[in-house]
């Protein structure tokens, strides 16, 4: 927490508006089902998890939302996937994944029926559109987490 | 055990502003006096107070302890805080109502939303491993939504203008709403895209706020409001928090909290909805099955004026007041908490 690095302001009606930005800066374990996941992303491989009724989940589920089984079988899936919605970031904000606009989008990586969310960098608004096709682009320096994934980027299309 | 009838019998709001300087304790103090002075009660027959807010948004840990200040805690009082908007409190001064342990309950929320980013802010309510570290923010995630919306024709740009310019047009009557304009939808969707496909009217304007309301049970309420807003049913339901899980173009928990508060037993006067984005109320409207000879919200409704933690306990004071004046006889007051109408309560209140 840092109080005091700028100045108090006084605000229109004389009263003093003083700075304070909060930082929590916390470790915290993330469990046995996120941890294998964490790993994967790490050396650079996507891993689901398969539900009871055959439906691959990723980011992986660690219990079956229809039977609430513990689900232990991994599949590795390919680095594509399909936006199914997305979201233009005309201007990006601090620690978003992209320092350039973007867009935001829910994913479905091929095999696996639940989306989910990251960013495309499709480098125009015009670019992108419900259905393109998108493939992982890989931190340089992966240290476990959603963004060893940096972004998707467009796959060229056939016209 | 019978449920005890409860209903809304007083209600205060300050008007809502941007860049407020005043404390916490500052902004709820008026509100709360002037609610009791409505009532013409002495503090002590509350027997119950309960308080919305988030820390997140003032910055440090308890600080819902200094709103007490507010209130007064001397002699001893029995109180609670839910990290949440107001309408949860209310929802929880309800049960405390039903438990038999008080008749009278006050229930009071605030929120300095212009402090800080609060879009940024509102991020930590994500899941922490899969969307947190992404920074998506609130704006972005409902962009999203609205997009699916457009792509499967629920809605149109068109259709979430019109929210817009109504809920404009409608704030220009009510004095304590911030955004007002009297615009057409044509004359919005001239307008550039922020987050695309929303537009700055497609976002309810973050603003400070601080509001209260009383319950009161049985012949209490009788005997403390003229016309009191009889709460018949209210329920609250939560989506999977798994943003991809959910669906983007219909509320489920909306439509299962709507059916548990018997929502289409009868007609439905006025709505208060707490939409925080146009395409949302659409989304609301439709789960509920709210059709034409119902007023959407007629205050303006969280887009002109979205004080988050106290935007969800305002539509009950609104929607109260509109029985209290005899202009409604059956109204819905709604309240959503997270991203995507993550969760929704609803709830029905008559007139006798």
């Amino acid at each position: 927490m840092s109080a005091a690095t700028t100045p108090s302001t006084p605000g229109a009606d004389g009263i003093f508006v003083a700075p304070l930005v909060v930082e929590y800066p916390y470790k915290r374990t993330v469990g046995t089902l996120l941890s294998r996941f964490f790993l994967s992303l790490q050396e650079g491989r996507l891993e689901g998890t398969r539900g009871s009724d055959g439906r691959v989940f990723f980011p992986p589920a660690e219990f079956d939302p229809v039977t609430g089984r513990a689900l232990d079988e991994w599949v590795t899936l390919p680095e594509t996937g399909t936006v199914t919605t997305w979201a233009w970031q005309s201007v990006p904000q601090p620690n978003q994944p992209l320092e350039h606009p973007f867009a935001w989008a829910l994913i479905t990586i091929d095999g696996t029926e639940v989306p989910m969310l990251h960013a495309v960098d499709a480098g125009d608004i015009g670019r992108i559109r419900t259905g393109s096709r998108v493939k992982v682009r890989w931190a340089a320096e992966r240290s476990g987490g959603v963004r060893d994934i940096a972004c998707f980027d467009l796959l060229e299309e056939a016209s | 055990m019978a449920r005890r009838d409860v209903a809304i019998v007083a209600t205060a709001q300050r008007p809502n502003q941007v860049g407020s300087t005043l404390t916490s304790v500052e902004l709820i103090l008026p509100v709360i006096n002037e609610v009791i002075e409505k009532l013409g009660i002495e503090r002590q027959k509350i027997g119950f107070w309960c308080h919305g807010s988030c820390d997140y948004m003032s910055g440090q840990p308890f600080s819902f302890v200094a709103a007490v200040d507010a209130i007064g805690a001397w002699p001893p009082i029995i109180e609670s805080h839910v990290e949440g908007d107001g309408a949860l409190a209310l929802y929880e001064a309800w049960v405390k109502i039903q438990t038999g342990e008080c008749d009278v309950a006050l229930v009071f929320s605030n929120g300095k939303t212009t402090s800080g980013p609060i879009d940024r802010i509102l991020n930590l309510q994500a899941d922490p491993y899969m969307v947190t570290p992404l920074w998506p923010g609130f704006d972005s995630l409902s962009a999203l939504q609205a997009r699916a919306c457009l792509d499967s024709n629920v809605l149109t740009e068109a259709d979430m203008a019109e929210v817009a310019a109504r809920s404009y047009r409608d704030a220009l009557n009510n004095p304590i709403a911030y955004a007002k304009e009297n615009v057409t939808a044509e004359q919005l969707l001239a307008r550039p895209y922020v987050t695309a496909p929303l537009r700055a009217h497609d976002c309810g304007v973050p603003v400070d706020g601080a509001n209260a309301v009383v319950l009161a049970a049985g012949d209490a309420a009788r005997g403390l409001a003229e016309r009191p807003a009889w709460i018949r049913g209210i329920d609250h339901r939560i989506d999977t928090q798994r943003l991809g899980a959910r669906s983007m173009t219909e509320s489920f928990s909306t439509a299962v909290a709507a059916h548990k508060a018997g929502v289409g037993d009868d007609r439905i006067d006025v709505a208060e909805l707490h939409a925080p984005y146009t395409h949302q109320e659409i989304l609301l409207r439709r789960a509920m099955n709210l059709g034409e000879g119902t007023h959407i919200n007629p205050s303006g409704g969280a887009l002109v004026s979205n004080p988050a933690m106290a935007a969800g306990l305002a539509r009950f004071a609104e929607a109260a007041e509109s029985v209290f004046s005899g202009s409604a006889d059956r109204v819905l007051a709604h309240c959503t908490s997270g991203p995507m109408l993550q969760q929704n309560l609803v709830c029905v209140m008559e007139g006798e």
